[in-house]
């Protein structure tokens, strides 16, 4: 019961946050989606990784390490520090100078303008909201099982809900976490969620450390913080501490995961927040520090829980598996501040991609299609807040009906975003992208993600990969991640079109690429 | 200076990649400090080169028409 009492109260202290960013706030749009661009290097860097570092971070990585061992961290957080500083870099200081110079706040606006075409922005706009809507999933699952997991037991006096060892049913759970997470975004807007962004970063950070030693010292069990280390990992399996069995063809095919980052629509508001471009360099530089930070405990801990110490079951559900570290070694109260540690990894995604969802209807629907001229800023924002909940209602649906493990299910998620990632690319470095190669671009990307999602069983077949192993063996090229395939297709479809197709106009281009005629 | 600094991101994607992580002499290495496998050590180890590589990469890569943005961009923004 007390874990529980500490998760109301970090609940309740995200609200009144969300109170004072609301009083601070300057009431028009502009400042409720994009904080009227006043966002400085530090309050950048905290909210940039509080939106990327995700469910998948914490809850997927210890699980995937439980399951295949310390390569996880190769495969995914060496790899995002490369990858994300590059899209920071790349991408996003890109689109920030255009952005504020042409006055864009979502990337169909972006892609709209750039290549001079109403149809991309309607292929676009069901597609992205539909990839936000996955990867809310993973926030929306991974926040229930959590909460889940460390209360159990919490109601055993009362005998109530048995069927989750008498703690808080996921689905409860979820549907507290999405409803505080829709109240401080509704009440604060990109203010409120950046500061909350940079608030809960903080906490998931300083408590993660704290797990970390609270879980070494748990399994070590002697007064030496570096001889609990050692006797931690003592007990690990000699396959859970060396690279992954899956090889090198699969462990290149993570490397294009990160890509993704670059077409998320929450990462584009939040580039677009910036003060300066300036703000931009303190995030790409410390950016891989802190995934190391907040990845290398994550996954140790995920290892020691595959030791017979932990006294873990082989089978427990991978999402289940920090939590389990977490109520297996701590007390009750560290317990619960650890729980609101993840919890905040959690939520600090969820409410910039809440506010995302209501930012891209409002300009992309209401506005372009000249719905605006006959509401005011106040009822423009009830509209978007009506489509925010309405998406949230649709991912809670969909939680229920598929519920899965937390890393596969963004490795599908974050595998449609990096298909459209030669899209956005293209369209800051590559004069000759046309709006059909753009088109033909995104299409292919629906087609192969669709095609191979299907082909794994909607996810079910965890190992599945392209080539399949009899086309595998018959052409020589090995079984690699489906997101290889999904960005090669994609890459393919935007170049030949665009080069068949009849290249944008002059003006269009003086705009996007000034003095390079 | 550009070439080599994004020579320097090309060569921590290729270390990042390297073939010999998958060798029986890695993989049955001592674990450093009796705690971390070599592995997670080599991987931290490209997380802080990236950081070092990006520095590098704003010191002397960062694109010169940025001023442009920001002189340019109005306190609220205008949409064409």
């Amino acid at each position: 019961m007390t874990q529980l009492g500490i998760i109301v109260a970090y609940l309740a202290l995200l609200l009144v946050l969300g109170v004072v960013a609301s009083r601070l706030s300057r009431g028009t749009s502009r400042d409720y989606m994009l904080a009227s661009h006043s966002i400085g290097p530090v309050l950048l860097l905290m909210s940039l990784f509080g939106t990327t570092m995700t469910a998948f971070a914490l809850v997927g990585s210890t699980g995937q390490a439980f399951r295949a061992g310390v390569g996880v961290y190769g495969m995914l957080a060496s790899a995002s520090g490369i990858i994300h500083s590059a899209c920071f870099f790349l991408i996003g200081v890109k689109l920030w100078a255009i952005g504020r110079r042409c006055g864009h706040m979502t990337q169909i606006q972006f892609f709209r303008d750039r290549l001079q075409s109403d149809a991309v922005g309607l292929l676009l706009f069901p597609i992205l909201v539909l990839l936000v809507v996955s990867y809310l999933l993973l926030g929306v699952v991974a926040s229930g099982a959590v909460v889940s997991s460390v209360t159990a037991g919490a109601f055993e006096s009362q005998g109530w809900f048995a069927g989750y060892d008498h703690g808080v049913p996921p689905q409860v759970a979820s549907a507290v976490v999405c409803i505080v997470v829709m109240i401080y975004v509704f009440l604060g807007g990109m203010r409120g969620t950046a500061w909350a962004n940079a608030f809960q970063t903080c906490v998931f950070m300083v408590l993660g450390v704290l797990t970390f030693v609270t879980i070494a010292n748990g399994l070590g069990g002697t007064d030496s913080f570096f001889e609990n280390l050692k006797i931690a990992t003592s007990g690990v399996s000699e396959a859970k501490l060396s690279m992954p069995k899956s090889g090198p063809a699969i462990f290149f095919s993570f490397l294009l995961i990160p890509l993704s980052v670059a077409m998320f629509p929450h990462v584009f508001q939040h580039w677009l927040t910036a003060r300066s471009a300036k703000a931009f360099r303190l995030p790409i530089v410390v950016h891989p520090i802190f995934i190391m930070i907040v990845w290398l405990p994550c996954v140790l801990i995920g290892v020691w829980a595959s030791s017979p110490a932990a006294g873990l079951a082989a089978d427990i559900p991978l999402n289940d598996v920090l939590a389990a570290m977490v109520q297996q070694f701590a007390g009750p109260v560290l317990a619960g501040l650890l729980t609101a540690g993840i919890l905040a990894a959690i939520m600090s995604s969820l409410d910039s991609q809440f506010l995302c969802l209501g930012t891209m209807f409002t300009e992309d629907i209401v506005a372009h299609y000249g719905f605006k001229d006959r509401l005011d800023d106040r009822r423009t924002i009830q509209l978007a807040r009506l489509f925010v909940v309405s998406m949230v209602v649709l991912t809670y649906v969909l939680s229920l009906l598929l519920p899965g493990a937390v890393f596969h299910l963004g490795l599908w998620s974050f595998s449609g975003f990096t298909g459209l990632f030669p899209l956005v690319f293209a369209a800051i470095y590559w004069r000759r992208l046309t709006a059909a190669g753009a088109m033909a671009s995104i299409v292919v990307t629906v087609c192969s993600w669709l095609t191979l999602f299907a082909r794994s069983r909607w996810g079910e077949n965890k190992r599945y990969g392209f080539p399949e192993e009899a086309l595998s063996e018959s052409i020589g090229i090995p079984t690699m991640l489906p997101v290889v395939t999904i960005f090669v297709a994609s890459s393919v479809a935007l170049i030949v079109v665009s080069l068949l197709t009849r290249p944008p106009s002059e003006e269009t281009l003086e705009r996007y690429f000034p003095g390079k005629s | 200076m550009k070439y080599l600094v994004w020579s320097l991101v090309l060569l921590l994607v290729f270390l990042h990649q390297g073939f010999w992580q998958w060798g029986e002499r890695w993989n049955e290495a001592p674990l450093v400090l009796g705690f971390l496998p070599l592995s997670l050590v080599y991987h931290a180890g490209i997380s802080l080169a990236a950081a070092g590589v990006w520095m590098l990469a704003l010191r002397f890569c960062w694109p010169d028409d940025l001023e442009v943005g920001e002189e340019t961009a109005g306190a609220d923004g205008e949409r064409r």
